[in-house]
């Protein structure tokens, strides 16, 4: 097992140097030149030339390239071409908040999708089964965008119980230590605050979970239904095991791995979803930042971003590699 | 399975939290941080909260050209003169008074005493010099401001006191205390700069009503009152907070709630609902810009003087201030506001008759009409709040009188860049003034030197052109207007563009916010403002 992760861990790194390769000169393939996007409407010929100068864009792309390969061997992720400032040194408060909404919304996916797919499979066929399914295909197909401003206009402007918008109520600002807001309060014991960053959460990260809780739960649905067809089951049934413990233990075990899959597949994925969100309940994430750069052709917050964002995509498929053998003592890694 | 149950039981608590945290809750508009542990000070004024769409990139106005960056620094820096509350007349700032001498190369301005950055340091003549030798001495995109208002005019700048600076220009620069009233010409604490080096940007030092507090990028900017200010009774406000929200329905939400009390950048169709709320009010920023179609003068039919009138003559303004600006701008007929001085009310704007552009095309040899592009802004600009619908109205304009217009959009980069290259045949853009002056209009946006630059139509007439540079080498302000009055006509009976709109961009604030003025710059002062009791 230990070797295993290992071994593991190290295939990353041809992985990852591919990858910086290709975004690398996809963003390059982009029309757009990033002196032409700072200048805006006030470019001139000579500002163009000067400032892709001052960038350094006027250099060969593989000077370019090895450049920016060197500073990440050393943890230099480069310096934005909009803000000046080193990268390594911005890029954490946006990812924090990033995984603060992600685990929170993972977290109400998995907990609502999980239990909804198992009960719908249990009463297979009943008003609960199909009700779940019926709102698991709305889930799926729902625009975030809209749902989230449908969100605000029912549960702020109407209802006035939660906000809109942000991390925090701006007029009492929370001292970031960690930056993950939930726990910087409770280390403050500020509960006031830790109640507010609550209520800040639960908007966007309902957003944020309706499409993964939607699919999780088809998911479970149907790998449920097709254990709970199986023998060992039955015979389970038929030692007298009351439902309740034949499908929470013998089942679920059983129809966990492809849930498993989905929700890695689904935590990766949460972060195209995380761009949408975060702009319309301006989160300050690691999302919106990268969409920023877009915007602004500042390549190297582009390139540095999607590295980190594919660094965590992989580093949870490996979890949940790691997880499957834990599981299902049959997955044997040599 | 016993730690799934720890989970659910954990959801279960959150959820149970929320519900109780739901019950106590008082709305958002809470608006003294009493409890917060706010900076010391008077707790009376309160925080106001500003939504906006996006974030500062810099917190020095002199390495940026965004304006998001100047509606915060426009609180923080004080500028040697300063525009009016709204408009763009000249009134004493750091400079009390000035004196231009007989041949106008020489500028003798007289500080305002007492006035002290936030870091406790003197504002003086030295400062003053500092921050211009700073300008100066920089590289060319680093100030760009700096260059593109005062490039080498200034030949020197001297401290003749300690409260007397004296600037020695190269040559007549006609806007210069226009110039010096502009944004990014906020003066900073020498020291300050030294201090933070690199690292000024986000530790702005200057003498305005607010001191910097802190900056969380993406998200907000805290401002705090700068105590020793030197205006008596000002600010009024505590605290102000510029916080980021990008979705523009998203930041009206947030008024709606009081999580925010003032946003701009609303939109034209939200109005009605606006004014009609009576928690909520709304403001106009008095016109400083001009929304046109460029007609690009060097492509096909477009060459044509009669095909640009005939397409003038197509075109129903009124319409498109209905249809998309809520009835809040101006029809245009001249590439500038009217409140821009050299305003020539004189001209006759082209009237919608379709007619009439038949006639012109037709004399033109097409009577056929022609087809062509049309390219729609994919961005909004206070000018231009939705580029496509606009497109398709005039789209249809045209249509009327034979031309057929095929609509092309690009992502904002590329579309300014491939416009300023010539590629369009015709394109949807704007402008908002930096300084109020007419050369910021007419000679940046109409004048041959800046085709490839500014110049998007690719407009070229010698004429206009020689108009242009002896406005720039007079500071005779009648004789100025005089030049721009005729450069006007012509470039009327030219027709460069499809001058559309002058707009008033709407913001809304809380019905108990009072004090606010909007400035046509785009960069509002927020010192007088206050929360009625």
């Amino acid at each position: 097992m230990f070797a295993y992760s290992v071994r593991r861990i190290f295939s990353l790194i041809p992985v990852l140097l591919g990858l910086s390769l290709i975004v690398f000169f996809m963003i390059r393939a982009i029309p757009g030149d990033p002196a032409q996007v700072i200048l805006g409407q006030l470019a001139t010929k000579d500002a163009i030339a000067d400032l892709t100068r001052e960038l350094g864009l006027d250099q060969p792309w593989y000077v370019q390239y090895f450049t920016y390969l060197g500073g990440l061997l050393t943890g230099d992720l480069g310096e934005s071409l909009r803000t000046k400032s080193a990268i390594s040194s911005e890029i954490w408060p946006y990812l924090a908040a990033t995984m603060e909404l992600s685990f929170v919304a993972m977290l109400i996916a998995i907990v609502i999708g999980v239990n909804a797919g198992i009960v719908s499979a249990w009463f297979q066929n009943s008003w609960f089964d199909y009700g779940a399914m019926v709102f698991a295909l709305i889930g799926v197909s729902m625009p975030i965008f809209w749902l989230g401003l449908m969100e605000q206009w029912l549960f702020a402007i109407n209802l006035d119980i939660l906000p809109t918008s942000g991390r925090e109520e701006v007029r009492n600002p929370v001292d970031a230590i960690t930056n993950f807001y939930i726990i910087d309060t409770l280390i403050q014991g500020r509960t006031d605050q830790f109640v507010e960053v609550l209520k800040h959460l639960v908007l966007p990260a309902m957003a944020l979970a309706t499409i993964p809780m939607a699919i999780i739960a088809r998911i479970t649905r149907s790998t449920m239904l097709e254990v709970m067809r199986s023998d060992f089951i039955r015979t389970a049934r038929a030692k007298g095991l009351s439902m309740f413990w034949v499908v929470y233990k013998h089942s679920l075990k059983n129809a966990i791995i492809p849930v498993l899959t989905i929700i890695g597949l689904q935590t990766g994925l949460l972060l195209g979803g995380a761009i949408l969100t975060e702009t319309i309940f301006s989160w300050p994430g690691i999302g919106r930042y990268i969409y920023e750069a877009i915007n602004y052709r500042d390549y190297p917050v582009i390139q540095s971003g999607i590295l980190i964002i594919a660094l965590i995509f992989v580093l949870i498929n490996l979890v949940v590699d790691l997880l499957y053998a834990a599981i299902d003592p049959r997955i044997k890694y040599r | 399975m016993k730690r799934r149950f720890g989970l659910m039981f954990f959801a279960f608590i959150l959820i149970l939290s929320l519900g109780l945290a739901g019950c106590n809750n008082e709305s958002g508009g809470k608006k003294t941080g009493g409890e917060s542990g706010s900076d010391g000070g008077s707790s009376s004024g309160g925080t106001l909260v500003f939504g906006r769409g996006g974030d500062s990139t810099s917190l020095d106005p002199a390495v940026t050209t965004e304006g998001e960056a100047f509606k915060v620094t426009k609180n923080i820096y004080e500028t040697l003169i300063e525009f009016g509350e709204q408009d763009t007349e000249i009134h004493p700032g750091l400079a009390e008074s000035w004196e231009e001498s007989e041949d106008g190369l020489k500028h003798t301005l007289k500080l305002r005493k007492g006035v002290k950055f936030h870091d406790g340091t003197d504002f003086n003549a030295e400062a003053v010099v500092f921050n211009f030798e700073r300008w100066k001495a920089g590289n060319k995109e680093q100030f760009y401001y700096y260059n593109s208002q005062f490039g080498d005019v200034i030949k020197e700048v001297k401290a003749v006191d300690e409260h007397t600076v004296e600037f020695t220009l190269n040559r007549i620069l006609a806007p210069f205390y226009k110039n010096l009233a502009m944004s990014p010409f906020g003066i900073a604490s020498p020291a300050a700069i030294e201090k933070h080096g690199d690292k000024f940007i986000e530790n702005p030092v200057g003498t305005g009503p607010f001191k910097f507090k802190e900056w969380k990028r993406n998200d907000r900017v805290t401002l705090v009152k700068n105590e020793d200010y030197w205006e008596e009774g000002l600010p009024k406000l505590d605290e102000v907070i510029f916080r980021v929200i990008p979705e523009n329905s998203a930041r009206l939400n947030a008024l709606n709630t009081g999580e925010v009390d003032i946003i701009d950048g609303v939109n034209f169709s939200d109005v009605e609902a606006i004014e009609g709320n009576a928690d909520l009010q709304t403001f106009y920023r008095p016109s400083l810009n001009v929304a046109y179609l460029g007609l690009n003068n060097e492509r096909g039919p477009m060459k044509d003087k009669k095909v640009r009138q005939a397409l003038n003559y197509a075109v129903n303004k009124q319409a498109l201030i209905d249809a998309f600006y809520a009835g809040a701008a101006e029809p245009a007929k001249n590439p500038m506001p009217k409140s821009v001085a050299g305003y020539n009310d004189e001209v006759e704007g082209y009237e919608y008759n379709p007619e009439k552009a038949k006639e012109l095309l037709k004399e033109a040899g097409f009577e056929e009409g022609f087809e062509m592009e049309l390219w729609a802004m994919p961005v909004a600009r206070p000018y231009m709040p939705d580029g496509k619908k606009v497109a398709e109205a005039l789209q249809k304009d045209f249509a009327e009188v034979g031309v057929k217009a095929k609509i092309v959009s690009y992502e904002w980069a590329t579309y300014l860049e491939k416009a300023r290259m010539g590629e369009a045949d015709t394109f949807l853009l704007g402008w908002t003034g930096d300084n109020g002056d007419a050369d910021n209009f007419l000679y940046v946006l109409l004048d041959q030197d800046n085709i490839d630059s500014n110049n998007y139509a690719r407009y070229a007439n010698q004429e206009v052109h020689d108009l242009f540079i002896k406005a720039q080498s007079t500071n005779d302000q009648a004789e100025r207007e005089k030049l721009y009055k005729e450069a006007q006509l012509l470039i009327k009976e030219d027709a460069p563009w499809i001058p559309l709109v002058h707009s008033e961009p709407a913001l809304a604030g809380r019905a108990d916010v009072t004090g606010f003025k909007a400035h046509p710059t785009g960069s509002d002062l927020l010192a007088t403002v206050e929360f009625k009791k």
